[in-house]
């Protein structure tokens, strides 16, 4: 039942995200692109339609005590704003705007098997993997540097 | 605007609200992707399953819509290879430092109204618009 909800789930966003063009990388880059002389909002409106529907479904949600197949819901709880934040948001838009690709779109691309996402895909990997190392190396530092502000 | 799609774009969206929406009635998790593939790369035990089967969820779906409706993969950008490979990392970088990417923060967490995920989403839209304004305009649209 877990594994069906999730089968169902990724297959649900992989047709919303097709439906809704962002498999394509010219609508992504053409959203992002204000001053190319064609300007493509679809993606907002992409947007838009998931904030309205989860927005709605998320308050509903969360009035019941856990979800139906685990014992509590994990929903994030950091206020903070450390520099990461920016830094890492900054950088996934140069990236998102090279490609035309998210992590979401590239992964269902893959899927149809599109050349592009075949490239993107081990990319990323290799770029989440760089990022782990580099965070374990930052909380290694930190750990035997003793006191001193926490960067994260 | 030749190329705009409001109603199939919206319903794309409704769907993809649905699919976030299971995932929180059922399982309690946020439908970030780059959070739920980075969590498949240093796996913790019972951290598995449901992300896999999500993932698989996410290529079953282009796989079939790949053959029933080839046009939504319609690549139609000029990048290399060496391009493409190159915003990979630096997505998955990003995404991974940033606590998160476009579903994440500009879908799930703006719903929230998390500040968090609005300063998130608001700045990848921001420096989104001026990578792809130079791409345009000092790099001639391809590279």
């Amino acid at each position: 039942m877990n594994h069906l909800v999730s089968l169902v789930s990724g297959l649900l966003f992989a047709a919303g995200l097709v439906l809704g063009g962002m498999t394509q990388p010219l609508k992504v880059i053409g959203f992002l692109d204000f001053t190319g002389g064609s300007w493509d909002p679809s993606l907002a409106f992409v947007m838009g339609g998931a904030l309205v529907v989860y927005g709605i479904a998320f308050r509903l949600i969360t009035r019941r005590d856990k979800p139906v197949l685990a014992d509590r819901f994990q929903i994030p709880t950091r206020r903070d704003l450390p520099p990461r934040l920016f830094v890492g948001a900054s950088l996934f838009g140069i990236g998102w705007a090279l490609a035309g690709f998210c992590p979401g779109p590239a992964v269902v691309a893959a899927g149809s098997g599109m050349t592009e996402a075949f490239l993107f895909l081990p990319g990323m990997a290799g770029g989440m993997l760089l990022f782990r190392a580099w965070d374990q190396r930052q909380a290694r530092r930190q750990a035997g540097g003793g006191a001193g502000g926490a960067l994260a | 605007m030749e190329n705009f799609t409001p109603l199939a774009s919206t319903i794309g969206g409704v769907l993809i609200g649905l699919s976030a929406a299971i995932m929180m009635l059922f399982h309690g998790r946020i439908a970030g992707i780059s959070g739920i593939v980075g969590g498949l790369l240093g796996p913790k035990p019972g951290e598995v399953g449901w992300r896999l089967t999500f993932v698989v969820g996410l290529v079953a779906g282009g796989l079939l819509l790949g053959f029933a409706h080839p046009g939504g993969f319609a690549v139609e950008v000029t990048r290399s290879p060496i391009a493409i490979v190159s915003a990979g990392v630096i997505v998955g970088f990003g995404t991974r430092l940033g606590s998160g990417c476009t579903s994440g923060h500009g879908v799930c967490g703006i719903s929230r109204f998390s500040r968090r995920s609005i300063l998130a989403t608001l700045t990848f839209m921001g420096t989104g618009a001026l990578t792809a304004a130079v791409v345009t305009h000092a790099l001639g649209g391809s590279l």
